[in-house]
């Protein structure tokens, strides 16, 4: 670690790296984001973003089973009822009763609901309120290494089944046909988002972790014309939006998490400005 | 035995039920017996008994909601049924994995998806994660691949959203005709599809059939096509009411009682 801060100040000579907390919130964010940008391409592809929306607020409940329990790290409780929280949305999605998206509103509200009426009910909500909007700043070296993990994980989940990711999301019958199950390839992908998810809700926090997931694959969208377009600039938006967002709430004074999401709402503004002149030209 | 690696069948080889046939291009034949699909209590298929050959085009032809999509659904493994369909190799050894090729009807798909016709062909092509780019060899496979399907090589960098109904078609052709299929399934490929493409379409599927002796089942609801095209023909009406060459089905009773037709209009 102590390399690291080397290499940093060197490369960075302003005031903010001075700090190691900053430090350590910009290694955070260098790693974060990319993981962000690659997998919300398939979470927007897929149509899925009110999904990993709910799985988000998921967490809280995880919280408060975790509180409950009286384990002192929350990861596990969190990852383990995110787990049962998504099986449990595509099961009630698989029985065809209801709409989809009136299905997770259901889950999410719940999901939300549940963890603060438990954590009010053990001590005070208050104590937990930072999961909302996450805190970037607080990052340990040690969870740094874990992000460093997660990211390897992704990348080769990501690189053994993006294929059958990708086939299976054009359209199921045709991945049937190549002998690809649309509903496994499904759920080794809710997996995938719900680890990434509870793992960075710390950080991130429940209100803002499907902004980071959505939005700069959604900005991709507007100007990648090829899945490698898609990946290369989603993962780029999302990484300076990170960057950017990081040092502007350092000099701001403002909240990371919501700075970071306000640059890439900019973001997504000007590539949709850019997608509809494009567009129309192209029309023309 | 001695594998050859030319795509088309050598004459000798037309008999595909000859004893050591050597042609590894010759496919297996489809056997369904007593295929029954319900969706809770309501019988959507019942005691469905079909073959298709090597190299024959079946036809299936019903009214709406006879069960025709259900059945390729089945065939697809898409839905839960009852009762065996199985694959054979020309040998008569059973095929436990089959490959199957699927045009279907109207490919429901996301427009504005940021997908290429190479990232399509290519994420079936190789293990090789399309967001890395193509590889050259890939490409050039893929290539061959829309040759294969009449489509020219020029889409590969369009984006399915963009493609014309005929052109979306080939692309769909080339996709389900790699690796060659075991069975290739064409779920009425002519709706969005003007009158002249839809001619080449089933010129180019009849070709493949002679090339690659396939069996191909073709849901269609155009009856002349299916006169001029395929060389036998089931009618479905939840099961299969008649099937045989596709002069005397069309020809029958049943069928000209399911589509309204008068006596031998035909003739």
């Amino acid at each position: 670690m102590e390399q690291i801060y080397g290499v940093m100040d060197v490369l960075f000579p302003f005031e903010w790296a001075e700090f190691s907390f900053m430090k350590n919130a910009f290694l955070a964010v260098l790693l974060i984001t990319p993981l962000f940008g690659l997998v919300g391409t398939m979470v927007v592809n897929n149509r899925m973003s009110f999904f990993s929306d709910a799985l988000g607020h998921s967490a809280l409940t995880g919280i408060a089973i975790g509180v409950l329990l009286g384990v002192d790290n929350y990861l596990l409780s969190m990852l383990g009822f995110a787990l049962l929280f998504a099986l449990g949305i595509s099961a009630v999605i698989g029985s065809g009763v209801s709409s989809a998206d009136t299905i997770i509103g259901v889950f999410s509200s719940t999901g939300l609901a549940l963890g603060v009426v438990l954590l009010s009910a053990s001590g005070g909500f208050a104590k937990y309120s930072s999961y909302l909007i996450g805190d970037i700043l607080t990052v340990q070296p040690e969870e740094i290494a874990l992000l460093a993990v997660l990211l390897v994980v992704v990348l080769l989940v990501w690189g053994l089944f993006f294929n059958k990711f990708l086939l299976a999301s054009i359209n199921a019958d045709l991945a049937a046909s190549k002998n690809i199950r649309e509903g496994t390839v499904q759920k080794v992908f809710v997996i995938l988002v719900a680890v990434l998810v509870t793992v960075s809700i710390k950080w991130v926090g429940v209100l803002i972790i499907n902004s980071l997931l959505v939005l700069p694959a959604a900005s991709a969208r507007n100007v990648a014309r090829s899945m490698r377009g898609y990946h290369v600039w989603s993962v780029c938006l999302s990484l300076f939006s990170g960057v950017t967002g990081l040092l502007l709430s350092y000099y701001l004074g403002t909240a990371a998490g919501g700075t970071i999401v306000l640059v890439a709402a900019v973001l997504f503004a000007l590539t949709f400005c850019f997608s509809a002149v494009s567009g129309r030209r192209r029309a023309a | 035995m001695e594998t050859q690696k030319t795509p088309a069948c050598p004459p000798a080889c037309t008999d595909c039920d000859q004893a050591g046939c050597a042609c590894v291009n010759c496919r297996c034949s489809v056997q369904i017996r007593g295929l029954g699909v319900k969706k809770k209590d309501t019988v959507i298929l019942h005691d469905v008994d079909l073959n298709v050959g090597h190299g024959e085009i079946l036809a299936l032809i019903g009214r709406n909601g006879a069960g025709k999509t259900t059945l390729l659904k089945a065939l697809l493994g898409r839905i839960p049924y009852t009762g065996e369909i199985r694959f054979t190799s020309h040998k008569g050894e059973n095929v436990a994995k089959p490959k199957i090729g699927y045009v279907p009807q109207n490919l429901v798909f996301d427009h504005s998806s940021p997908l290429t016709v190479a990232d399509m062909l290519c994420a079936n092509l190789s293990r090789r994660p399309v967001w890395l780019g193509q590889r050259k060899a890939a490409r050039a496979h893929a290539e061959e691949m829309l040759r294969r399907a009449g489509a020219a090589h020029s889409l590969l960098d369009k984006r399915l959203g963009t493609l014309s109904g005929g052109e979306l078609q080939r692309v769909l052709l080339a996709f389900a005709l790699d690796p060659i299929p075991d069975l290739l399934l064409l779920d009425e490929p002519v709706s969005a599809v003007d009158r002249r493409g839809i001619e080449v379409f089933y010129e180019l599927v009849s070709t493949l059939r002679e090339r690659y002796h396939m069996p191909v089942i073709l849901v269609s609801h155009d009856l002349s096509h299916v006169r001029q095209y395929a060389t036998t023909a089931a009618l479905l009406d939840r099961t299969i009411r008649i099937s045989g060459p596709v002069a005397d089905v069309m020809d029958s009773r049943e069928v000209r009682e399911t589509f309204g037709l008068p006596a031998k209009e035909e003739e």
